[in-house]
């Protein structure tokens, strides 16, 4: 093939492509017409890929919507969020704003908070979807995403809770586990090698960082605001001091760090690490269901509170089904999916509605749950400690990259 | 009907087609083209420009960001210690082998051993390394019995400050390539003379073939050297499976920046991507003053007179290193076949206590589409890439027409052409080479997918079949064009047919090399097409051994189906051959 013809045939392509329709806003007040046109579009749904539960249930939810909606979802597998983000934003830079790759995206926290702050989202749609009337919007969190109010740019999808894992076969009674972010330094002096985080920016290794933060810091008020150059080092010292009598002490001295949470199940499951923690209050009873981990794990939390958000999921900008995405946005906050996220034989997530708002058939459905035999019921999961805004987290990071990352 | 066209006729046709020249700067300009531009597209952010980022002026503001960053030096460091280690102990490992076993059983059961090794994709070699080395690991539950401990021991062996544990996952894939381009040149310089002249002299086996043999070997796989110590410089997945993090490489922690969700490091990203090519340029060049220094040393030690005549104990060290990449390869390989078994398996059992389908069952219809995939863009792009290096190969021929037994080389500019791909690390273009795709609104297809994929894939398929290619006897041609035939016709029954077996393992790499690659098909495939490569990456985050293995090996498969049909069918298709021989 001579150069010309190359040309000629990227021009046809450019061309073709060109021709195709404007990613035009939808409306999500007038239902029926979303529903209409949502009809035989095809949603590419961004998401973190590494749990095959995750990835079977949405890939139940593709074939409910297939079903009922008559919408193609395509699980686009990711192995970090902030790669459908890059993107968005390497098409915003070739100006292919209609068309866009991504039509649904599982997101929250910094990667929500930087795509909004970029302009990077659909017109807020969440509060307006039908099954919003479920929600519950008691929980500031489904509405403001580390501080940041969501506008409605993103519809809450799963609650999160910081939960500490261990094996009393192996470390004794979990009742005589460490209570607080000091409690947990003392048996680290006790147990050294036993305990680690993942390194930041890994999405739980920073959340360690801000649960360790937020307990030591003197005035919590001063988290829920963006951070200020001036007063960072006076209000994370606390937090500093305590990772550095903590460094020797981590498994492999601090020299090496899990690559995530997944991984720290298999330190776990081999011995390696004595205490563990998950965002994901089932996170040990599916792992024992999937052979992961021994049958003899439990959970446990701090009686102070843990850290606690929502993750949701959001429309890019140039996406071109977004009649479709928000169906699926819907149909993630309905009774029957959020009952079927809760169970841990699927996935174990806990939901994001009201069950007060619930019809009395699905409020016994969701009491009937069985949790797992490692699963604290929700009673005793203990308070939610918020999240700090959203600049916290970036500064910690950097910070904890200079003193630990290199 | 038309009666049929004698063959002849076909000669003035082809010719214009392949017209010296011009057809092979087309085909090798466009292959370096998308390096030229995604370089660019690196370039322009590095130095500040990035309107849709809100980057309109130029400025070094990047790079400053970039050379602040912490630790900055020693990931410079890891890259370069990674990129030169890496190829000397390949190489070396290589040289030391074929000394030892040329001519010998070793030499033949490590050629039957190669295919399946060539075919086990990067990852999937690391992770079955990690399997094997790390503190929970196979090596660690065999002495957990005899040394009494029931929990891992607390040592830093994967992700060692050092990068050993990447380097030698490196070393093991890297090895086995090497030695298959080596054999492959050995048959072209003359070793048997050559070995029987230094013998004469009295030197002993290894020594002469390290004196006589050796140098010309090398020479003929000098490339594939350099394309080795470039891509151990800037490698991405071993790095991540094995490396150390705190600081990782800095190609790993370049990629961190590019994807990172606060967008305004793509700047220094860019700034990053541009130190990269430098650091592996640096590479290069440390590496091409090595070869000189080796060089003299080597005269050096054949003009003090030594014979070297008791090589026996070098012979058994000699074997060591490819023996131990090869066997660490495959017990890797047959543990992750376990793990994808395996039911609960903690430390130190040794076997999982027990079996169960549960992960194949999971995995085997999630993968199917993803499997085929893989196998389309790879058949597409190898062929593809076969049908132009062919035409590069021959128009080059062609200016040599009369040249019986004259050593054939490609014009250097067009051979560096085609390599660029090879040399310049792909991280430093690929995210450049995305917004280009974007800006032409090319959507993700099966058809783009191969065409980039295109661009790694053929400069390995020109390694493999440039010499073989040049090494055929040119009288077979000569006498079949003085009964008639034409240019097509030599090339489909008397060149091709006599090269049936080199053609095979190129188009087996090529689909090899296809099927490995991620970064091209996430960024280009814009997720919309993932093959078996880009679901075992996603997956493997997850860090379920069971899973990982299941993936790693079904990676492995078709690269494994597409060695061992290249392996079989030409003895298939020998006794057609022996019959048109000897008529």
């Amino acid at each position: 093939m001579g150069l010309k013809r190359v040309a000629a045939l990227a021009c046809a392509f450019a061309l073709i492509a060109g021709s195709t329709t404007w990613a035009a806003e939808v409306d999500p007040t007038d239902w029926p017409a979303v529903l209409e046109e949502a009809e035989g579009q095809t949603v590419y749904f961004n998401a973190w890929g590494g749990s095959q539960n995750i990835n079977d249930y949405i890939a139940w939810v593709g074939d409910t919507v297939k079903e009922r909606f008559d919408i193609t979802l395509n699980h686009v597998k990711l192995d970090d969020t902030a790669n459908a983000v890059a993107t968005v934003v390497a098409e915003k830079a070739a100006g292919k704003d209609e068309n866009g790759s991504i039509d649904l995206i599982w997101i929250n926290g910094e990667n929500f908070v930087s795509m909004q702050e970029a302009g990077l989202l659909s017109d807020g749609f969440a509060t307006k979807l039908p099954n919003w009337r479920y929600v519950d919007t008691d929980n500031p969190s489904v509405t403001i995403d580390f501080t940041v109010p969501t506008n409605g740019q993103e519809s809450p999808w799963g609650g999160a809770k910081m939960v500490f894992f261990a094996d009393p076969a192996r470390s004794g009674p979990i009742e005589e586990m460490p209570d607080s972010a000091d409690e947990l330094l003392t048996w680290a002096k006790e147990n050294p090698g036993r305990f680690s985080y993942p390194a930041p920016p890994d999405f739980v290794g920073s959340s360690f960082l801000k649960q360790v933060l937020i307990e030591k810091v003197e005035d919590r008020s001063v988290l829920q605001e963006p951070v200020e150059d001036a007063e960072f080092e006076t209000v994370t010292e606390p937090l500093w001091e305590w990772l550095a009598a903590m460094q020797p002490l981590l498994w492999r001295s601090g020299r090496d760090y899990p690559d995530n949470y997944p991984a720290m199940k298999q330190l776990l499951a081999d011995g390696e690490m004595e205490i563990i923690f998950a965002f994901n209050p089932a996170e040990a009873s599916a792992g024992i269901a999937a052979g992961e981990l021994p049958d003899t794990v439990r959970s446990f939390v701090f009686s102070g509170g843990t850290l606690g958000n929502t993750h949701f999921v959001a429309i890019p900008y140039n996406s071109d089904a977004k009649a479709a995405a928000m169906v699926v946005a819907d149909f993630l906050i309905s009774p029957e999916a959020q009952l079927r996220k809760e169970d841990p034989r699927y996935w174990g997530d806990p939901t994001v509605l009201a069950m007060d708002k619930l019809e009395p058939a699905d409020r016994d459905a969701f009491a009937e749950v069985d949790r797992g035999i490692a699963t604290l019921p929700p009673s005793k999961l203990g308070p939610v400690l918020a999240e700090p805004h959203a600049s916290w987290m970036t500064r910690i990071e950097e910070e904890w990259k200079k003193r630990y990352g290199s | 009907m038309r009666a049929a066209v004698p063959a002849t006729t076909s000669f003035p046709r082809f010719s214009r087609v392949v017209r010296p020249g011009f057809s092979a700067w087309a085909i090798a300009g466009l292959l370096a083209l998308p390096v030229g531009v995604g370089l660019a597209g690196a370039m322009l952010p590095a130095v500040g420009y990035m309107p849709a980022l809100g980057g309109t002026t130029f400025s070094l503001a990047p790079f400053r960001a970039l050379f602040a960053q912490p630790g900055l030096a020693a990931s410079i460091g890891l890259s370069l210690a990674s990129g030169l280690l890496t190829t000397a102990v390949s190489t070396l490992g290589v040289a030391l082998f074929l000394a030892a076993f040329h001519g010998t059983i070793g030499h033949r059961v490590a050629r039957r051993a190669l295919a399946p090794l060539l075919a086990v994709p990067h990852a999937a070699a690391a992770f079955g390394l990690a399997f094997l080395i790390a503190p929970s690991g196979l090596l660690f539950r065999l002495l957990a019995l005899p040394f009494g401990f029931d929990r891992p021991p607390d040592l830093l062996i994967l992700g060692d400050p050092l990068g050993l544990a990447m380097m030698a996952g490196l070393v093991a894939k890297e090895m086995p390539f090497l030695l298959l381009v080596a054999l492959a040149a050995l048959s072209q310089a003359d070793p048997d003379r050559r070995m029987a002249l230094a013998r004469s002299l009295g030197y002993g086996k290894a020594a002469a073939f390290l004196m006589t043999v050796w140098p010309t070997v090398y020479r003929q796989i000098r490339l594939p050297v350099l394309a080795v110590t470039a891509y151990a410089s800037g490698v991405v997945d071993v790095a991540l499976i094995l490396g150390p993090s705190t600081p990782a490489p800095l190609a790993v922690r370049l990629l961190g920046w590019m994807n990172d969700a606060d967008l305004s490091l793509r700047f220094m990203a860019s700034a990053g991507a541009i130190l990269q090519v430098a650091v592996t340029g640096a590479v290069l060049g440390i590496w091409l003053l090595g070869e000189r220094l080796t060089g003299a040393m080597r005269r050096q030690a054949a003009t003090t007179g030594h014979r070297y005549r008791r090589d026996t104990g070098f012979r058994i060290v000699g074997s060591l290193p490819v023996a131990l990449a090869g066997s660490a390869v495959f017990l890797g390989l047959l543990l992750l076949l376990v793990w994808s078994f395996a039911g609960f398996w903690g430390f130190p059992d040794v076997l999982p206590p027990s079996y169960n389908l549960t992960t194949w069952e999971r995995v085997l219809p999630a993968a199917a589409g993803p499997m085929a995939t893989t196998f389309l863009v790879a058949i597409l792009a190898a062929s593809a890439a076969l049908a132009l290096v062919v035409v590069l190969l021959e128009s080059r021929r062609c200016q040599f027409r009369a040249a019986a037994g004259r050593a054939i080389r490609l014009q250097p500019a067009i051979a560096g052409l085609i390599y660029l791909p090879l040399i310049v690390p792909q991280i430093a273009f690929v995210f450049g080479l995305q917004v280009l795709v974007m800006a032409l609104r090319l959507e993700p297809t099966i058809l783009l997918l191969a065409v980039v994929h295109l661009i790694f894939v053929a400069p390995y398929v020109a390694l493999a079949l440039a010499d073989p290619w040049y090494a055929l006897d040119p009288r077979y041609e000569q006498v079949s064009a003085s009964l008639g035939h034409g240019p097509i016709t030599r090339l489909f029954r008397v060149r091709l047919p006599m090269l049936t077996a080199p053609v095979l393992t190129a188009v087996a790499i090529g689909f090899a090399t296809s099927v490995g690659q991620y970064l091209p098909t996430v960024l280009i495939g814009a997720g919309r097409l993932p093959t078996i490569t880009t679901e075992a990456v996603a997956l493997a985050s997850g860090g379920n051994r069971r899973i990982i293995g299941a993936y790693a090996l079904l990676q492995t498969l078709l690269p494994f189906l597409a060695f061992s049909l290249s392996g079989m069918l030409p003895r298939l298709l020998s006794p057609q051959r022996r019959a048109k021989r000897a008529p």
